[in-house]
């Protein structure tokens, strides 16, 4: 039996959601997370490729939750030509159906309660300060109260709308994908693929990531503003016929990724946003699972301390956003100008960096001497990343 | 605007994109609040789905 009142309500149960929740309850919080779907995890939006590194410090390792190990990324240039940059097993396609459950048992462990099937609607305000969240659970309307809520309700991010933020995505801030779960793939199962172009997949890119034998995830990512003539289904559809047309599709997933730089307010009194939610996606890569954890673990940490000093004040919670400023946020904004810079590149550029990366022996890859490489390949290129790694430190100073 | 309930798998992209908070999402389904919808179209440019129908002002 849930409570009518803790002091902390998560809304969303994907990896935000139970790491928060986690590191809260942990400390003696009490915490409530609350999910729409009936299972965490489910339906899996996700490539589900993760770095052993980013994972290590959140959950034990354990290979029921791993579908493959990755040694070699392979990058295709719009021209055809293959580079392999190696990893010699750092990378990992995960069962994320088993990954995130996992994650919301160490959370229940640590004391965190969980309430599947409901669907929070709306923010409970008394005097004008938060107080409570509503939901929809079993055909019924209730209200929960709080002193705090955190928002990890993902790309929608409408929890934060509520609470007067400003999360609605402009159109290239946000790559719209599909992904196809098939079998029959004949490639190798520990080298995941990219594909580069702007015939392949306009702002963003085409990726393979191998699962067990013969199954793979194949998906795309282009960048909204790019979508309104074509839309991703319809340029993986033309990749799939030409490249793979003996696999079956299993599964299809719809999905969007926000590849914004973060959010100007995502902290209020009462309210924290984290994850997709609060826009802290990689948006050169795409890459939300490890990010999400990360901001999860500060905010858990901050909520945990509020609700010891009974403390829920913008000013008090603010910690968080120094935190994630330290620990990722600065990146962040590096990363948003890349995006803006690869978005925006033209065909000849891609071919150009695979040839770069064509030209680096197996033994001496390092994403160090890729760069080095990039230098002396194409300075004009690597000047424009320069400037734009300049330009994204001033605006940081700035705020 | 109009979401197309047989093609839409409620992943929210949509959502993401309106700037009229217009979308309502339940457990089962999506759809718009043509009160508040202002008709820019977004949303249906990003729906991964091609799931949602209607002309933009
Ligand atoms: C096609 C695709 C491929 C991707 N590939 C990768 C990848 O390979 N590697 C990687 O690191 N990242 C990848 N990502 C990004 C990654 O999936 C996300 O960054 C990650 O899931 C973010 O976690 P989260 O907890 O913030 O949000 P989510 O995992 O989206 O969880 C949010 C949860 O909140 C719930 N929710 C929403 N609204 C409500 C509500 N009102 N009430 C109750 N519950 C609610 C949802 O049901 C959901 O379970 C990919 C994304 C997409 C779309
Ligand atoms: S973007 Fe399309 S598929 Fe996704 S929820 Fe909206 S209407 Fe449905
Ligand atoms: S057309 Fe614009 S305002 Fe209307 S629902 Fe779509 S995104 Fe929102």
């Amino acid at each position: 039996m849930i409570k009518d009142r803790y002091d902390v309500v998560i809304i969303g149960a994907g990896p935000a959601g139970s790491v928060a929740g986690r590191f809260a309850a942990e400390k003696g919080a009490s915490v409530l997370i609350m999910e729409r779907d009936r299972e965490a995890g489910i339906p899996v939006r996700c490539a589900e490729g993760v770095s052993v590194n980013g994972i290590k410090p959140f959950i034990e390792f354990d290979k029921k939750w791993v579908a493959a190990t990755i040694d070699a990324a392979c990058l295709h240039s719009p021209d055809g030509e293959k580079a392999f940059m190696y990893n010699n097993g750092k990378g990992l396609v995960l069962e994320r159906r088993i990954f995130d459950t996992e994650l919301c048992h160490l959370a229940v462990n640590a004391g965190a309660e969980l309430l599947m099937k409901a669907n929070a609607t709306g923010l409970e305000y008394t005097g004008g300060k938060i107080s409570g969240v509503h939901f929809r659970h079993q055909g019924e309307n209730k209200t929960i109260k709080c002193s705090l809520v955190i928002g990890a309700d993902g790309v929608e991010s409408r929890v934060g709308r509520w609470a007067g933020m400003k999360t609605a995505l402009n159109l290239d801030d946000l790559d719209t994908c599909v992904q196809y779960t098939v079998s029959g793939y004949k490639g190798e199962q520990n080298v995941c693929h990219f594909y580069f172009g702007l015939d392949v997949s306009p702002g963003g890119y085409i990726w393979i990531f191998p699962k067990s034998k013969g199954v793979a995830n194949i998906g795309i990512g282009i960048s909204g503003h790019l979508a309104e003539v074509k839309g991703p289904k319809e340029y993986l559809d033309e990749f799939m016929d030409k490249e793979y047309p003996e696999v079956q599709t299993n599964y299809i997933v719809y999905g969007g990724v926000p590849t914004a730089w973060g959010l100007e307010k995502y902290i209020d009194d009462n309210i924290m946003l984290v994850g997709d939610a609060a826009r802290q996606v990689n948006p050169m890569t795409g890459g939300g699972i490890v990010q999400a954890m990360i901001a999860a673990r500060l905010a858990g940490q901050v909520a945990a301390a509020a609700v010891e000093k009974g403390d829920f004040s913008y000013s008090f919670l603010k910690q968080y956003k120094k935190d994630w400023d330290v620990k990722l946020g600065s990146i962040q904004k590096t990363m948003y100008s890349m995006k803006e810079k690869f978005m925006r590149m033209d065909d000849g550029r891609f071919n150009k960096l695979v040839q770069i990366c064509q030209n680096i022996p197996r033994e001496e890859f390092s994403l160090k001497r890729l760069f080095m490489e990039s230098m002396k390949g194409d300075p004009k290129l690597m000047a424009e990343l320069a400037r734009a790694f300049v330009v994204s430190k001033i605006n940081l100073k700035k705020n | 605007m109009r979401i197309i309930t047989e093609l839409c798998d409620i992943c929210g992209t949509c959502v993401s994109v309106c700037p009229a908070d217009a979308i309502i999402v339940e457990e089962f389904q999506v759809s718009i609040d043509n009160a508040r919808c202002i008709e820019c179209g977004k949303c249906r440019q990003v729906c991964p789905a091609r799931a949602i129908e209607g002309d933009v002002k």
